[in-house]
C-alpha cells in the first residue's frame, strides 16, 4: 500500500499535487463564498482553450531539444502581424461575403492563421539556426530574444502605416492602438461556433461551453500528436533526447532542432490568434511580453520537465494553471476586498514552477550534448 | 620597407582591437549620432549623464564579483534591490530622516540582503550551469513575492498606521512614496567637510587601535611611520579650518570644473613625487626617471588648458558632482580590485575558471559561490539605496523591476562578457548606456517626430544587447569545446 502511494506520488509529482490541492481549495472556497460556480467553470473552459495552443507550442520545442521555448514571442508577434493584415484588408467584410458574414469571419481568421504560421515558419527557421549555434544556453538566449523582439515590434507597431479605423487611434496618437477590437473581423468566432449554455443562460451566469474553441484546441493537439508519432516526429524526439545516439543512427540533429523550433514558432502564431479571438481583442505592444513565461509554466505544471513533454502535459497543465487563476480571482476579491491578487499569484506560481523545474534539471541544460 | 611593415602591422592591430571591442565602438557611434541629432546642447546631455552615472554606477559595479566567480551575469541583483526597498519603506514609515534615515536603511537592508543572497546562492548551487536563466526567473518570482508583501501583508497582516504610505482602506502600500524631506539626497548632500572629519576620526581610531594592539602583543611599534601618517592627516585636517578652504569644503557638490582642476593638480603633484622618488629616493639620474612624470605633467597641463576652451568650459561649469556618492563609487571600484588580491578573491577566480580544478585544490566551491552571491546582493541593495535617495521618488512596484536588465545591459555595453568584467568596462558601459538613454527619445522625436519610437528603441537596445552578448558567449563556448575536442582527438592519433 505504502509503496503504491509512493509510486503514485512520484507519478504525479509534488508541484502538480500542490497546484491540484490549491485548485480544489479555491473551488470549495468559491462555493462557500457563494460565487456562481457554473459561470466560473465556463470561464475555466474558455481560458483552457484560449491558452491551450500557445502551451502546445512548447511540446515540439522541448522534444526537439531546445528546451522550453521562452522565445515564443517570436511566433506571437507573427500572429499579431498577420491578424493586423487581415483586419487591414478587411477580409471579413469583403463584398463576396455579404450574404454569409460568418463565412467572411472564418476566411478572415484562417487567412490570419495561415499567413501567421507561414511567416512564423521562416522566422522559426532563422531562430532555429541561431539556437543551434548556442547549444547549452538556449533558455537564456531565447528569453532575451523573446524580450527584444517584443521591444523591436513595438517600434514597428508605432510606425507601420495602417489605414483601418479598427487599428488606428480614433483621434491623435501614433501607430496602432493598445488593444484592437476584433468585433468586425473574427472576435469570439470559435467560441460561438457550436457554443451553448449547459446550465442556465447568459443572464443568470450559466456554464457556457465554447465548443468550437475546445474542438479546435483538441484538433491541434491531435495534429501535433500525430506529427510527433510520425517518422519525422520520432526522429525529432530522438534528436532531442539523445543527440549523440541520434547522430549515430543517421539523424540530422541540427535539422531536427530547426524543424522543432519552426513548428513551435508557427504554433505560437496560431496560438495567439486563438487567444485573441477568444478574448475578442488583439493585445499589442508589451502585452505578450511575459506570455512565454506563462506558457512554459503551464506545461511544467502539467508534469513536463525541461527536456521531456507530452500532449497530456499541455492539456492538464493549461487546465490547472488557468483554471486556478480564474477561480482564485473572485475568491481573492472576496477575501481581500478591492485588490487584484490574480496577477501576483500568476507571477509567483509561474515563476516558482519554472525555478523548481530548473533545480530538477540535471546538468542545467536541456540538451545533453557534450 | 620595414617602416611600411610596421605601419601595416599596427594598422592590423588597431583593426583587431576595434573588432574585439565592436560592441563598445558601435555604442560610441550610436551615442555620438544621438547627441548630434538630439537638438539639445551638449552640456544638457552631459549633466544628465553625470546625474545618472552617480545613480546607477554602484548597481553595475555590484555585478562584477559574480562574473569573476563564474556565476555569469547576476540577474538576481533585483533581490538585493528589493531588500533595500523593504528597508526604505520601514525607515520612512518610522519617520527617520536625513543621514540617520539612510544609516537606518543600511542597517536594515544589509542583513536582509545577506539572507537573500545566501538563499539565492543556495539556489544557484542547485542549478549550476544555468545560473543566468535561474536568476532571470528568480527576479520575476521575487517580484511576485515582493508585491504580495507590499499589497497584502503590509496593512493586511502587519498593521501599519500611516495614511501617507498606505492606500485608503488600510491594506497595501501606495504606488509612489515621496522621499522628499526624509531620505532624498541624504547621501548626496553630505559635505566634503564632514567626509574629511569622519575619515580623520576613523584614522585616529585605527592608529590608536594599531598602537594598542602592538603594545599588547609586544611587537615592534613602527612608531615613526604611524605618527608620520597621523601627523600628515592632522595637517590636512587643520587646513580645513582655514576659512577659504572651509567654505569650499562646506559644499556637498563639487563643480566638475573644480574636480578637473583638482585632478590636474593631483596629477602634477604626483608627477613631482615620482620624480623626487626616482632621483632622491632611488638615486637614479634624471635621464632615467623623467619619462613618466613628465608625460603625466604634460597630460595634466593639456587637460587643464582644455578647460579654457569655451565649449568645454561651459560643460564643466554646468555639471556638479555629489561628492560622497562619487567617492563611494570609487571605493567600490577599489573594493572590487582589492578582493582579487585576497585569498577569497583568488578562490573565486579559480572557481570561475573551473569548478573541478577548484574542488580538487581543496576550495569549498559551493561556499565560495554563495559568498560571491551574498556580496553582490548586498552591494546591489546599497546601490538601490543610492539610486532611490538620488531619484527622490520611490515607485513602490516598479523601482526594482528593471534594475537587473539596465545594470546588465550597461555592463555589456562597456565591453564586458559573461566571463570577463572589470571596473573600467562597468564605468564606460554606464556612461555609454545612459548617454543613449538620455538622447534616444530626443533624437527620435527630432528625426521621426515621435518620442515613443525612441523610448521603444532604448528598451530594444537594452534587451537586444543582452541577447546579443549571451548568444555570442554561448557561441564562443561551443567553438572552444569543439576546438578542444579536435585537439584531444588529434592527440592520440599523433602518439
Amino acid at each position: 500500500m505504502k509503496s503504491k502511494l509512493k509510486s503514485a506520488y512520484q507519478a504525479i509529482g509534488l508541484p502538480r499535487l500542490i497546484i491540484s490541492a490549491f485548485f480544489l481549495i479555491v473551488l470549495i472556497m468559491a462555493g462557500v463564498y457563494n460565487i456562481g460556480i457554473p459561470a466560473l467553470l465556463g470561464d475555466v473552459l474558455r481560458r483552457w482553450g484560449m491558452y491551450g495552443v500557445l502551451v502546445l507550442a512548447m511540446v515540439p520545442a522541448i522534444q526537439c531539444g531546445i528546451g522550453p521555448n521562452f522565445g515564443i514571442s517570436l511566433g506571437i508577434v507573427c500572429g499579431l502581424f498577420s491578424s493586423l493584415i487581415a483586419i487591414e484588408l478587411n477580409i471579413a467584410a469583403l463584398p463576396c461575403f455579404a450574404s454569409t458574414p460568418v463565412l467572411g469571419q472564418w476566411c478572415s481568421m484562417l487567412f490570419a492563421m495561415v499567413l501567421g504560421a507561414l511567416i512564423a515558419w521562416f522566422v522559426g527557421v532563422a531562430y532555429g539556426l541561431l539556437l543551434n549555434r548556442v547549444k547549452g544556453s538556449e533558455m537564456t538566449v531565447s528569453t532575451y530574444v523573446g524580450l527584444s523582439i517584443i521591444a523591436f515590434m513595438n517600434i514597428l507597431w508605432v510606425t507601420l502605416p495602417f489605414k483601418s479605423g479598427d487599428i488606428k487611434w480614433p483621434i491623435g496618437g501614433e501607430g496602432a492602438r493598445n488593444t484592437i477590437s476584433l468585433e468586425n473581423s473574427f472576435g469570439e468566432l470559435l467560441n460561438k461556433t457550436g457554443g451553448f449554455y449547459l446550465i442556465g443562460s447568459e443572464e443568470s451566469g450559466g456554464l457556457f461551453i465554447p465548443t468550437g474553441l475546445l474542438v479546435f484546441f483538441f484538433l491541434m493537439c491531435l495534429l501535433i500528436y500525430l506529427f510527433m508519432r510520425s517518422k519525422t516526429g520520432k526522429a525529432m524526439t530522438a534528436a532531442g533526447a539523445n543527440p549523440n545516439f541520434a547522430r549515430a543512427s543517421g539523424i540530422n540533429v541540427d535539422k531536427m532542432r530547426i524543424l522543432g523550433t519552426a513548428v513551435s514558432t508557427s504554433l505560437g502564431a496560431v496560438g495567439i490568434i486563438t487567444y485573441a479571438q477568444a478574448f475578442g481583442f488583439l493585445q499589442m505592444y508589451n502585452a505578450p511580453l511575459m506570455m512565454g513565461f506563462h506558457c512554459v509554466a503551464a506545461i511544467l505544471i502539467g508534469g513536463a520537465s525541461i527536456s521531456k513533454a507530452r500532449i497530456s502535459h499541455v492539456i492538464i497543465g493549461t487546465f490547472l494553471f488557468q483554471g486556478l487563476l480564474v477561480i482564485a480571482l473572485p475568491v481573492a476579491n472576496k477575501v481581500l476586498v478591492g485588490t487584484d491578487l490574480s496577477d501576483i499569484m500568476r507571477m509567483i506560481i509561474s515563476n516558482g514552477i519554472i525555478i523548481y523545474a530548473l533545480t530538477k534539471a540535471k546538468g542545467g541544460t536541456a540538451s545533453n550534448e557534450e | 620597407m620595414k617602416n611600411k611593415n610596421n605601419l601595416g602591422e599596427s594598422l592590423n592591430n588597431a583593426m583587431r582591437s576595434l573588432w574585439n571591442n565592436k560592441v563598445v565602438v558601435m555604442f560610441v557611434v550610436l551615442c555620438v549620432f544621438g547627441i548630434a541629432t538630439s537638438g539639445k546642447s551638449v552640456s544638457h546631455t552631459v549633466t544628465e549623464v553625470f546625474t545618472r552615472f552617480g545613480r546607477n554606477a554602484f548597481l553595475v559595479l555590484a555585478l562584477i564579483i559574480p562574473v569573476l566567480a563564474g556565476l555569469g551575469l547576476n540577474f538576481g541583483i533585483v533581490v538585493g534591490a528589493i531588500a533595500a526597498q523593504i528597508a526604505i519603506f520601514w525607515v520612512v514609515s518610522w519617520g527617520f530622516t536625513g543621514v540617520t534615515g539612510l544609516l537606518m536603511c543600511v542597517l536594515i537592508c544589509t542583513p536582509l540582503a545577506i539572507l537573500f543572497g545566501w538563499l539565492v546562492g543556495k539556489l544557484y548551487n542547485k542549478t549550476k550551469g544555468s545560473e543566468m536563466i535561474t536568476g532571470m526567473i528568480l527576479a520575476y518570482f521575487a517580484d511576485g513575492l515582493y508585491q504580495f508583501l507590499f499589497l497584502f501583508l503590509i496593512g493586511g497582516v502587519i498593521p501599519v498606521n500611516n495614511p501617507t504610505l498606505i492606500i485608503n482602506g488600510g491594506v497595501g502600500v501606495k504606488n509612489t512614496i515621496d522621499l522628499t524631506g526624509n531620505i532624498k539626497y541624504a547621501l548626496d548632500t553630505i559635505s566634503m567637510l564632514s567626509i574629511i572629519q569622519v575619515l580623520y576620526i576613523i584614522l585616529a581610531v585605527i592608529t590608536a587601535a594599531k598602537l594598542i594592539s602592538r603594545l599588547v602583543k609586544k611587537r615592534e611599534l613602527h612608531l615613526k611611520s604611524l605618527l608620520l601618517r597621523f601627523a600628515a592627516a592632522t595637517v590636512v585636517f587643520a587646513l580645513t579650518f582655514v576659512p577659504a578652504v572651509q567654505t569650499f569644503l562646506g559644499q556637498d557638490r563639487l563643480l566638475l570644473l573644480n574636480a578637473v582642476e583638482l585632478a590636474c593638480l593631483g596629477a602634477a603633484l604626483f608627477a613631482v613625487y615620482l620624480l623626487l622618488k626616482g632621483m632622491v629616493g632611488e638615486k637614479k639620474p634624471f635621464a632615467q626617471c623623467y619619462k613618466r612624470p613628465v608625460a603625466l605633467a604634460i597630460v595634466a597641463g593639456i587637460v587643464y588648458a582644455l578647460t579654457y576652451v569655451t565649449a568645454i568650459f561651459q560643460i564643466l561649469i554646468a555639471v556638479s558632482l555629489p561628492v560622497c556618492t562619487y567617492l563611494l563609487i570609487a571605493v567600490i571600484c577599489f573594493f572590487n580590485r582589492w578582493i582579487l588580491s585576497t585569498k577569497l578573491g583568488q578562490d573565486m577566480r579559480t572557481v570561475g575558471q573551473s569548478r573541478t580544478v577548484a574542488n580538487s585544490a581543496g576550495i569549498n566551491v559551493d561556499k565560495t559561490r554563495i559568498i560571491a552571491t551574498c556580496i553582490s546582493t548586498v552591494l546591489a541593495s546599497w546601490g538601490q539605496l543610492i539610486y532611490l535617495q538620488n531619484l527622490g521618488t520611490f515607485q513602490t512596484y516598479g523601482a526594482h523591476s528593471m534594475v537587473g536588465q539596465y545594470a546588465i545591459a550597461s555592463l555589456l555595453v562597456g565591453g564586458a562578457s559573461v566571463q570577463k568584467a572589470n571596473n573600467k568596462q562597468a564605468i564606460l558601459g554606464v556612461v555609454l548606456f545612459h548617454t543613449l538613454f538620455v538622447v534616444a527619445p530626443l533624437s527620435a522625436s527630432n528625426l521621426f517626430g515621435s518620442a515613443l519610437i525612441g523610448e521603444y528603441f532604448r528598451v530594444f537596445i537594452c534587451y537586444g544587447v543582452i541577447a546579443l552578448s549571451l548568444a555570442m558567449h554561448a557561441w564562443k563556448v561551443i567553438a572552444k569545446k569543439k576546438e578542444e575536442k579536435a585537439q584531444s582527438d588529434a592527440a592520440p592519433a599523433e602518439s
